[in-house]
């Protein structure tokens, strides 16, 4: 029982236009049935301060991650938080979140491990919905328990692990954090070992392009042709190509990922999200530093 | 966990955070991103005299006086849009306002190990927090050797 997809002339252009909704669009069928809204954000407190009524919260580091193993939750696990949150295999999930949808595009990424068939987000997220002046609630709302199905995990076709990130070396790679970490540079700031990382630099062959430059001011996406102007024209990727994106944890680099993927339309773009974290604690990695990939 | 002494209002905070189940933790933090106090005008109007803490993953900003008495005045700025990171300026503001120099001084760096947020709140933001309060001692530090 999926809503209608927003026809937005914007989003016609992108690939998969499917995946973005308007403020519009979702101010006009909050409430209708088969559709939850979740919020995300990295300010964990945010949703409690208010939120797009009737939506819920999804917690990344609570909710989607294995509390011991460095991982996201398994099939049971999914199926329980979705089940907690009155979402069923048929919902139309459409995520929103702070800071350009960064955690909502992360959040989103992981609701694709687990195939759940339609994952939105709301283009300009939480930060356009208020600068609207639309409406927002601290109601929490309680929604009644699904049935939602146990689906195994596919980490196989839009997660990449650290030995498939070793044997891609030399084809394209995406490091989406801040030209400082990119280049080694952050971990020199005193005390404080930002980055959790022993070592500062990138994965070589990587090339630098900072998250947020596929976002405009008012958090939405840039069109289509700017999008284009920046992975196909500076960085030269083609849709064909083997993409790996990273940054720290996955995170950021899950917003990329979903441009390159749902806007960009290119089928093998995979998320790194042990990221630097891993990589550059790991023995015997190779790794480079400065400003040339 | 081994328990280090904390300020009695520190403590208490503390206390009341470990009383509380995980869900009214993140409320209790939330309240305290509300009772966070307005920057005086001198401050309001001159924010270069604070400083940023870019450990935080939001802005924030803070300043430490010394009184002529050696009591301590705490100051912070955090929008709106960020209130975990307020919260935390919040706590410390409710825990060591007014106290003397020395007990700040002697505040252990790592007590928000003890506010039970370690399981709601990533790593990386708890850090922050740790990181207010050492930017909070060496202003005190530069001003007691100052004065």
């Amino acid at each position: 029982m999926a809503l209608p997809y927003d026809s937005a002339p914007k989003f016609a252009d992108y690939a998969h236009p499917e995946k973005l909704v308007t403020t519009e669009w979702l101010a006009e069928h909050l409430g209708d049935p088969g559709l939850v809204v979740a919020e995300s954000d990295e300010d964990v407190l945010l949703y409690e301060t208010g939120h797009i009524p009737g939506a819920v919260k999804l917690d990344w580091h609570t909710e989607l991650n294995d509390p011991q193993t460095r991982d996201y939750v398994d099939g049971a696990g999914f199926a329980r938080l979705m089940s907690e949150k009155g979402i069923t295999r048929d919902t139309t999930l459409v995520l929103y979140g702070d800071r350009n949808n960064w955690w909502a595009a992360y959040a989103l990424w992981v609701c694709t491990l687990f195939g759940h068939p339609d994952l939105r987000l709301v283009d300009g997220g939480r930060a356009k919905w208020i600068a609207e002046g639309r409406p927002l609630s601290t109601e929490v709302p309680q929604r009644p328990p699904t049935d939602y199905p146990v689906v195994e995990r596919d980490d196989t076709r839009v997660r990449a692990f650290r030995d498939q990130v070793l044997a891609h070396l030399g084809r394209p790679l995406i490091d989406v954090r801040s030209p400082g970490e990119y280049t080694g540079e952050l971990l020199h700031m005193p005390d404080y070992p930002q980055e959790g990382a022993v070592r500062g630099g990138h994965i070589p062959g990587a090339r630098n392009v900072p998250w947020a430059r596929a976002a405009a001011e008012d958090a939405t996406f840039r069109s289509l042709k700017e999008l284009e102007a920046i992975y196909a024209g500076e960085v030269g990727l083609r849709p064909e190509d083997d993409v790996v994106v990273y940054c720290r944890i996955g995170e950021r680099s899950s917003h990329t990922w979903f441009v390159l993927t749902h806007l960009l339309g290119y089928p093998h773009v995979r998320n790194y999200d042990g990221s630097w974290t891993e990589w550059g604690n790991s023995v015997r990695v190779p790794i480079t530093r400065g400003e040339n990939p | 966990m081994t328990s280090v002494t904390l300020p009695p209002r520190l403590a208490e905070i503390a206390e009341d955070f470990g009383a509380l189940p995980d869900r009214d933790r993140l409320q209790l933090l939330l309240e305290f991103s509300r009772e966070l106090p307005p920057l005086p005008d001198r401050y309001a109007d001159h924010r270069d005299l604070l400083e940023q803490v870019p450990e935080c993953q939001s802005p924030l900003f803070l300043a430490a006086e010394v009184d002529g008495d050696r009591t301590v005045h705490l100051f912070f700025d955090a929008p709106p849009e960020a209130p975990t990171t307020r919260g935390f300026a919040g706590i410390l503001h409710a825990g060591l306002d007014g106290l003397a120099a020395d007990e700040i001084l002697d505040t252990p760096g790592e007590f928000s190990s003890q506010l039970g947020l370690h399981d709601l709140v990533s790593p990386l933001r708890l850090r922050g927090m740790a990181a207010m309060l050492a930017r909070i001692k060496r202003q005190v530090r530069e001003q007691l050797a100052s004065s």
